[in-house]
């Protein structure tokens, strides 16, 4: 097994913490702490679902900003700075190079997910001062987020192989907004009563990601629990998109003359 | 017979020019040039010529359209090769976010040195480009001269045999030229083989133990510096002074230059005695003598005068 795509990715993780990428959590912590405070007249319950509620849809927002703005420049910044030049002059396979910063993204955004998810949890803890069991479906929710997270940047950086970080942005988030009505495009083929405008809509579902079954932000602020299958198959699914994305990609990068 | 260097057989580099209707455009037409170990190879030619390209093309960062190229007896798509192999891109340009000490930390890791390897050949190397004391200095704070001595440290760092340099000496003040020039000449001491791209002639009269001249991506010529440039003696140069008031002879009145309080005139080689003769004659005091031969420059920039003249079928068909 190659150390090659683990030191690009600790690297990139340094790139990212000197660049200051981590001070969103500030922006985080004083939007936990504003919402605590303002929510602490309401009662308890309503005050725990719009904490859940508020948090979960930050720490997505935050990381979906990251995943896609810094995820379409790790290719080309290097390109464009040249600082790929005498890195691949180095015995690093060009798929090692992207591995490991996917791998570097990955690990900036856990650990700003992981402080997030203590900050959340701080705030939780504000409003009803206890723990409940029910929290660690909030936690849950927090690893779905990372996985979403994880195949979006691994859709940035397969865009950025071929196309230019505008275009790489418009295409990741395109994709991300169509994968989240998968299964109505599934739907709308339905209704056509054409079996080729059924086949086409059908293969189209199946290749979008589907974003929807990440989404448990209802079942944790109501502190419903999640399905045991549900935790494998997200976890599955993510690593084989993820997986298939790395290997398009790099087969399209390793081809590629650079500037 | 040992395995040259470097073999570089028949390299072509095609170009797509254009959006809508692109047409090939050729940067490197066949290429061919064996380096043998432990030579000093400058690689000269204007802007343009396919210098960079060449080197571009050894390192894997854009493929060529054809032909092949051996470093040390493996191919360059072999990523084993890169382990025995240095390279300074040209005007490099580093994470700005480290320092030399972090970044050629980051450098040696990909080569798989334990702790105390790496640190020991981080303060050896630092220390040998002149960049001890800005070790821990980020390198955005970096002057384009120590980003140059930076850029050396990594492509030494890990001893290998063959170093390819890409205009080592640009933006580089005297001091820092002098420097460089230093380390490629300790690199070949030591055995190594150093190929580096220049357009600065008098560094590769210097350094080189052979040049090729790069001209319109074609090799126009290969050979060492004293034997690509004739050693015939072309004029011989006299520089003298004469007393005050006395008038020059009048055969030198014409071509003499005065320069500074003396004077200084080219003559045949042929014509050296009587020209002397004439000079003891009105007391002219001689200061030197030169036999002027043609340079490496004069050989290049006849290379360049005949690529300009004639025109070039730079573009190709394209498939």
């Amino acid at each position: 097994m190659s150390a090659i795509p683990g030191i690009v990715a600790v690297n990139t993780f340094r790139e990212a913490v000197r660049d200051r990428v981590l001070y969103n959590l500030i922006v985080f912590a004083l939007m936990m702490i504003g919402a605590s405070v303002l929510v602490g007249e309401i009662s308890i319950g309503i005050s725990r679902l719009v904490i859940i509620n508020l948090g979960l849809s930050a720490i997505s927002l935050f990381g979906l900003v990251m995943a896609v703005f810094i995820g379409v420049g790790l290719v080309y910044k290097e390109m464009e700075k040249r600082t790929l030049y005498s890195l691949l002059a180095k015995p690093v396979r060009r798929w090692e190079f992207l591995v490991g910063k996917f791998g570097g993204l990955l690990l900036t955004l856990t650990v700003n997910k992981f402080f997030m998810a203590l900050g959340l949890a701080a705030a939780l803890y504000y409003v009803s001062r206890e723990f409940l069991r029910a929290d660690a479906t909030v936690l849950l929710a927090i690893y779905f987020i990372l996985l979403e997270l994880a195949l979006v940047t691994a859709l940035a950086l397969f865009f950025s192989c071929f196309s230019s970080p505008m275009l790489s942005t418009l295409f990741t988030l395109g994709i991300y907004v169509a994968g989240f009505f998968s299964s109505d495009i599934r739907g709308i083929g339905m209704v056509t009563h054409s079996p080729a405008m059924q086949t086409t809509a059908r293969i189209i579902s199946y290749l979008l990601p589907n974003f929807r079954n990440f989404n448990v932000m209802a079942a944790a602020s109501h502190g419903d629990a999640i399905p045991f299958s549900l935790i494998w198959q997200n976890t599955a699914y993510a690593a084989l998109y993820v997986a298939l994305l790395l290997i398009a990609a790099s087969a399209i990068f390793s081809g590629r003359n650079l500037k | 017979m040992s395995t040259p260097a470097i073999e570089i057989e028949g390299l072509t580099k095609d170009y797509p020019v254009g959006f809508w209707r692109p047409r090939m455009r050729r940067s490197l037409d066949h290429l061919t040039l064996q380096v043998e170990d432990g030579e000093v190879f400058g690689f000269l030619g204007p802007n343009g010529a396919g210098k960079t390209t060449t080197l571009k093309v050894l390192m894997s960062i854009i493929f060529p359209s054809s032909g092949t190229a051996r470093v040390r007896g493996k191919s360059i798509d072999d990523v084993r090769m890169h382990r025995e192999i240095g390279y300074l891109p040209e005007q490099p340009y580093f994470y700005d976010y480290l320092t030399a000490r972090e970044l050629l930390d980051y450098y040696a890791r990909l080569f798989g040195f334990g702790a105390a390897d790496r640190r020991e050949r981080i303060t050896r190397f630092l220390k040998r480009v002149g960049l001890a004391q800005a070790a821990d200095v980020q390198l955005r704070k970096f002057s384009k001269g120590m980003l140059q001595r930076v850029g050396i440290a990594q492509a030494i760092l890990h001893d290998p045999q063959v170093i390819f340099l890409d205009e080592p000496m640009s933006g580089l003040d005297p001091v820092g030229r002098r420097e460089v020039r230093d380390i490629i000449h300790a690199l070949k001491r030591e055995g190594r083989t150093v190929f580096f791209s220049t357009h600065i002639l008098s560094d590769a009269e210097m350094l080189c133990d052979r040049v090729g001249v790069l001209v319109g991506g074609k090799l126009q010529g290969v050979g060492a510096p004293g034997d690509i440039v004739s050693m015939e003696v072309y004029a011989m140069e006299i520089l003298f002074e004469t007393p005050a008031g006395r008038p020059l002879p009048s055969s030198l009145a014409k071509s003499a230059a005065r320069v500074g309080g003396r004077h200084r005139v080219e003559v045949p080689e042929d014509q050296l005695y009587p020209v002397l003769d004439e000079l003891r004659s009105c007391e002219a005091r001689i200061l030197s003598i030169t036999p002027l031969r043609p340079t490496l420059e004069d050989y290049f920039f006849r290379l360049v005068g005949r690529e300009n003249s004639t025109p070039q079928p730079v573009e190709v068909a394209s498939g």
